[in-house]
């Protein structure tokens, strides 16, 4: 198409960045023996180790099970060429985010995130998680004092082992998938958040994920537990180097909301993508669920994904709560070789349950965008109502966008509507811009932030910020 | 102010304007009308650079300047302002910022401060109060369920904010009331400068009773078959094109 739109579907990555850190690698491969050394490393307690076992036992049961009816088409992924095991040397034990190693700092902060307290947006905690583990966490003494617990997952098996072993694989078993059950084998770190009953959690919690090492896959775990009454908006971050090769990133996300407790969970992925031939990049196999246990709960998952060779996500939630309600609120945008097949599962098994779908797809370049969603609704949800909205954005002519929504209805009085729509990024549209003195590319990025406002405002104010100058926009909605 | 010599353009496979002269000195208002499918539209598009109308032929002068070596956003920046026969619709964005963009985009060629959300919201009343238009729009989606009159008069307060040296005007009476018509008329007029041009493409004297031209041109065959004073357009009104046209091609 236009050279504007090749401008800015050709921007060069910005994190690809690596840093020079000694780093304690294990070599690659994967047996039980090192399911072992990752837990001794962490020094957990033998029920978790029984646990990983296990897991690792599922995933070898189900070696040729990597599934494949994705709409993506990638190189088999030798699991015996990674390392499951990477962390920075620390120069010694911590006391303090004053002794955090400097480069990791730095690191951070070229990417923008500040782990300085006192720097830091107010109302923002973070967790930073470098390869196999957590580096830093900010804002805690503030959190206790609420008695909300945000910590590193290894300090939350260490320090609040009794919670973990209650609600870990309460919702993603360790046999759910190939990816699940690698993760539930090997994962190093991740991020654990528990809101007690009745509180409403007074800044926003974020984890920023970033993969340095080479050779490695990044298998992280996040839970997030919130107590009758409560509320938590969460967000997560990624970014990786651009390096040659490929790189897994397999983790699992679980939420579970009990009795009026709610939960926002929003990501922004930008992960490598690879170079504009399709040469390396991050394989993304993420398994993301939420169970929405309690009456009057709330799930609601928002996603904005830029990044990765290859993405294969459906964040879910699991409505067994009366009244309960999900929302899945995702942009999707897939340039040069990028393939992306993402949606959402909504299941709904309480009464009067409600699930929203809203998914905007912007393919690019060469770039593949799958929607596929299924939203079932059990005998027993009687009222349930869904209502899905699948909204593709071609820009170009060489890339393209599939949408499989799927239904199984079980109960006639449910309410399900479903509207899909492609379109193509028109000449009028831009020209009718450009003729108010409206460059080309800023036309294009206005018009591709209005097609995704719907998603990108369901986002707290620092990520929708961020994830409008990811998708090469200024900020729309300024005024009104 | 403008001076186009035979300006030659084709879209879409056809030949559509073939040798069109015209000359707009400034402060001057001119109409052009003309039977339809006669090539009206396609000369506001040459003029404001729509890409997919090709010029083979002729050339552009506005303000001394090749006019057809700038790209679209150049000449809007120029002061080239086109209100379109039919207003496209951006969804999700909203008519404020669309407009705020505009003007800030204008006003950085210019070499002039960008206005912030407060400066802008102050100027676009003003000049809401102009054009009549209900503030409830300006929060809405760039034209995404306007009326067609809310279109059109959308068109005219995006002029009156970026305030252009040469206005085109194709249709914008087209679908408007009575006094919707003397309301944009008004705003047009209320832009009258000896330094600003108008280009009004009608179909109808009605509007002319309103926005009086200083010419009258009659486009027809991808040419101006003729032109003349207001009285050209009371003309027509009344006997039509044919025996204009009827001349021309014979
Ligand atoms: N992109 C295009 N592809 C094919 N034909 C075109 C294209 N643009 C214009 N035309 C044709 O050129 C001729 C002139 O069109 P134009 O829109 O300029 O007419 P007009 O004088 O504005 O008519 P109206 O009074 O109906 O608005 C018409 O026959 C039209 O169909
Ligand atoms: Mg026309």
């Amino acid at each position: 198409m236009s050279e504007a739109l090749e401008r800015i579907t050709k921007q060069e990555y910005q994190y690809g960045f690596v840093t020079d850190i000694e780093q304690d690698t294990l070599p690659p491969g994967l047996d039980e023996g090192v399911v072992r050394f990752i837990s001794a490393k962490k020094e957990e307690p033998e029920w978790l180790l029984a646990w990983r076992l296990k897991a690792y036992e599922r995933w070898v049961a189900m070696k040729d099970d990597s599934p494949t009816w994705a709409m993506v088409d990638y190189p088999e992924i030798d699991y015996q060429a990674i390392s499951y095991y990477s962390a920075p040397k620390p120069k010694k034990q911590l006391e303090s985010l004053d002794e955090v190693d400097p480069d990791l700092l730095d690191t951070y902060k070229k990417l923008g995130i500040s782990l300085d307290e006192q720097k830091r947006l107010q109302n923002v905690a973070v967790d930073a998680v470098f390869d196999s583990v957590s580096v830093a966490t900010t804002f805690k003494k503030e959190l206790n004092k609420h008695g909300i617990i945000f910590c590193s997952f290894s300090e939350a098996v260490r320090e609040h082992g009794d919670l973990v072993q209650k609600w870990l694989g309460s919702v993603v078993p360790q046999g759910d998938n190939y990816f699940a059950a690698l993760n539930s084998a090997v994962f190093s770190d991740g991020s654990f958040v528990y809101i007690p009953k009745g509180v409403r959690c007074p800044m926003e919690l974020s984890t920023y994920f970033r993969i340095n090492a080479e050779n490695t896959g990044q298998f992280e775990r996040t839970l997030i537990v919130a107590d009758e009454g409560s509320y938590v908006s969460y967000l997560e971050g990624c970014t990786a180097p651009q390096r040659d090769e490929n790189q897994l990133h397999a983790a699992v996300v679980e939420l579970v909301a009990l009795g009026d407790a709610e939960i926002k969970y929003s990501t922004v992925q930008n992960w490598y993508p690879g170079d504009a031939d399709g040469k390396g990049g991050i394989f993304n196999f993420v398994t993301k669920r939420g169970a929405c246990r309690g009456a009057r709960s709330k799930i609601s998952w928002t996603q904005v994904e830029t990044g990765s060779a290859v993405t294969w996500k459906y964040p879910s939630c699991i409505l067994q709560g009366d009244d309960s309600v999900g929302e899945f609120y995702s942009v999707a945008l897939t340039n040069n070789c990028q393939q992306a097949d993402t949606g959402t599962k909504m299941i709904h098994i309480g009464k009067n349950t409600k699930s929203t779908i809203i998914s905007k797809g912007i393919s690019a370049g060469r770039g593949q965008n799958t929607y596929r969603g299924l939203v079932k609704i059990s005998p027993k949800a009687t009222g349930a109502r869904n209502y899905s909205q699948c909204d593709s954005l071609l820009l170009g002519d060489q890339c393209g966008a599939h949408t499989f929504p799927y239904l199984e209805v079980k109960n006639d009085d449910a309410t399900v509507e479903h509207e899909a729509t492609t379109s193509k990024i028109g000449e009028d549209q831009l020209f009718y811009c450009q003729q108010r003195g409206i460059s080309e590319e800023d036309a294009i990025s206005m018009i591709v932030n209005g097609f995704c406002k719907e998603v990108l405002r369901e986002l707290p104010m620092e990520f929708a910020v961020e994830a409008q100058n990811l998708l090469g926009v200024s900020l729309e909605g300024a005024v009104g | 102010m403008l001076e186009i010599n035979g300006l030659r353009a084709r879209a879409g496979g056809t030949d559509i304007l073939q040798g069109l002269d015209l000359t707009m000195g400034p402060g001057e208002v001119h109409a052009v009308m003309g039977p339809n499918g006669s090539g009206k539209s396609t000369l506001a598009n040459v003029l404001s650079g729509r890409p997919s109308v090709e010029v083979t032929g002729g050339s552009v002068l506005y303000k001394g300047k090749n006019l057809l070596d700038l790209s679209p956003e150049e000449r809007a920046c120029e002061g080239v302002f086109l209100a379109f026969q039919y207003p496209v619709e951006i969804p999700g964005v909203s008519n404020m910022y669309f407009m705020k963009s505009a003007l800030n985009a204008v006003r950085k060629h210019r070499g002039e401060s960008q206005l912030d959300a407060m400066d802008f919201l102050q100027l676009v009343r003003e000049k809401m109060k102009l054009v009549e238009m209900d503030e409830a729009l300006m929060n809405r989606s760039v034209n995404e369920g306007f009326s067609g009159g809310e279109k059109k008069r959308n068109e005219i307060l995006q002029m009156a904010v970026l305030e252009p040296s040469l206005a085109i005007l194709d249709e914008t009476d087209s679908g408007l009331d009575i006094d919707a018509l003397r309301i944009a008329a008004e705003g047009v007029n209320a832009l009258r400068r000896p330094d600003r041009s108008v280009l009004v493409i009608t179909h109808y004297q009605r509007l002319l009773d309103y926005i009086v031209p200083d010419y009258v041109h009659v486009l027809a065959g991808g040419r101006i078959v003729r032109s003349g004073g207001k009285d050209l357009a009371l003309e027509l009104e009344e006997k039509g094109y044919g025996w204009i046209t009827d001349g021309a091609s014979a």
